[in-house]
């Protein structure tokens, strides 16, 4: 079996250069590439357009990219926990393309699955649609979206094998496996990396087809946004 | 007067039926979840990926990696599933959904409703809303019926960017129950010690009054 491991973070994310398109998993903190993210602070690479459904929090996940003025565009759904974000974008420093959600993640799957484009009723008739090419199918109004697609992206999964399979925990899945599929080098940080042979195949959730670089991450902290308990 | 946020939540749990796949969005439709009838069967879908959405932890059992879309700390039930963001957009865009409950800043008479963006203030994004409202099978908005300066949320055309045109089926705010009907807003009901003169008052578009008007029953 081919053996996609590297040693570390700092192997992992080799040949990362200023003004690349990366893809970043989780949704809010949840299933965010740590590591990957603690490395590209210290490369101190700029210019990136990040592809992301969040933009992380002030001082945690892709907000310490932007504390460092790392980014130059976010692509998201959603930045409502980021005050760093907001003031930037209001300034003009950043760029951002707010993308509905299922479309955002339709663009990653379409990208790693070889299609170009296709059309979604997400945003009709809004400002998301201006500009954008619209067809009616059976009587209602569809927007044609494309492809989103980047030279490096960075998935979070709980375990992982040398052959590069993925099995991810709990809504920490969310779009690491579509972004997964859509890097030229998709980078793959795992909680505990084994042997090919020790995860059963029926259970994989992304195929080490998808990943060309996997690592044991170190130190997560993985970080609750809201931590919401009822007494039991 | 009028009804409060667990009011209108109780009031809009007596639309959740039977067997039904339910989206929440973030808000006082989260708060629908604690007042669902007695005795009967329904999914809750969270769109970053949980079917089955449970109760909240006890500090025991929480999970990082076990939270809802409005990123809270939550659990599973027995038959819950888990799966990817573009599978439960899947499940959104292909209407397995059966009902999205949402809140709202704006609806227009036609059903347009407007509740992602406040040029030059408020930039958050629209998350899941725009797949939710383009795509639902039926859409009840949970609102207050006026802005806080006391202008109508209920107009002829909405004023803020809209998330989604014609969409918007049910509206249950703190004064009333109204449906979208052609030529307006339907007043339904009617929140306790609340008259119709109030309701026609707090409304800008359309209103349309047929007959005696009941008190809501919550």
């Amino acid at each position: 079996m081919i053996n996609k491991t590297v040693e570390n973070a700092r192997q992992a994310l080799q040949g990362v250069q200023d003004g690349m398109t990366l893809m970043l998993g989780g949704f809010g903190l949840c299933g965010i590439p740590e590591n990957s993210i603690q490395e590209l602070l210290r490369l101190g690479v700029k210019n990136l357009t990040c592809i992301s459904n969040n933009a992380g929090v002030d001082d945690f996940g892709i907000g310490l990219l932007l504390q460092q003025h790392q980014v130059k565009k976010m692509i998201s759904s959603y930045v409502g926990e980021n005050a760093e974000f907001e003031r930037q974008l209001l300034s003009g420093e950043l760029e951002v393309d707010l993308i509905p959600q299922g479309t955002l993640a339709e663009r990653i799957r379409a990208g790693g699955a070889g299609i170009p484009a296709f059309f979604t009723p997400a945003g009709f008739g809004t400002e998301v649609g201006e500009g954008k090419e619209t067809r009616e199918f059976d009587g209602k109004m569809y927007l044609m979206e494309s492809w989103l697609r980047a030279d490096f992206s960075f998935v979070k999964a709980w375990k992982g094998d040398t052959a590069g399979n993925l099995i991810y925990k709990g809504t920490a899945r969310n779009f690491n496996p579509m972004m997964a599929t859509a890097g030229k080098i998709t980078v793959a940080e795992v909680e505990e990396l084994v042997p090919a042979g020790e995860l059963d195949p029926n259970m994989i959730h992304t195929p080490g087809i998808f990943v060309q670089r996997i690592f044991e991450g170190k130190n997560y902290e993985k970080r609750i946004e809201q931590r919401t308990v009822r007494t039991a | 007067m009028g009804l409060d946020k667990h009011g209108i939540a109780k009031r809009i749990a007596k639309e959740v039926k039977n067997g039904m796949y339910v989206n929440l969005g973030i808000g006082i439709p989260t708060l629908v979840a604690n007042y669902l009838p007695e005795g009967i069967e329904v999914v809750l879908q969270s769109e970053n990926g949980l079917l089955g959405m449970g109760p909240f932890p006890t500090e025991e059992q929480v999970d990082a990696d076990m939270i809802n879309a409005g990123k809270q700390t939550i659990t599973t039930l027995p038959g819950s599933a888990i799966f990817n963001s573009a599978e439960s957009f899947a499940m959104i865009r292909g209407e397995h959904v059966d009902l999205t409950i949402l809140g709202a800043m704006e609806v227009s008479e036609k059903g347009d409703i407007a509740n992602w963006k406040i040029p030059g203030k408020m930039v958050k994004g629209m998350g899941g809303a725009m797949d939710l409202v383009a795509s639902a099978k039926n859409i009840i908005v949970a609102m207050q019926h006026t802005a806080r300066d006391g202008s109508s949320k209920l107009l002829k055309e909405c004023t803020l960017p809209i998330t989604g045109v014609d969409c918007v089926k049910k509206i249950v705010t703190d004064l009333a129950v109204l449906e979208v009907v052609d030529g307006g807003f339907k007043l339904l009901e009617r929140a306790p010690g609340v008259s119709v003169e109030d309701i026609k008052a707090a409304t800008a578009g359309n209103l349309i009054i047929e007959g005696d008007v009941p008190e809501i029953q919550v």
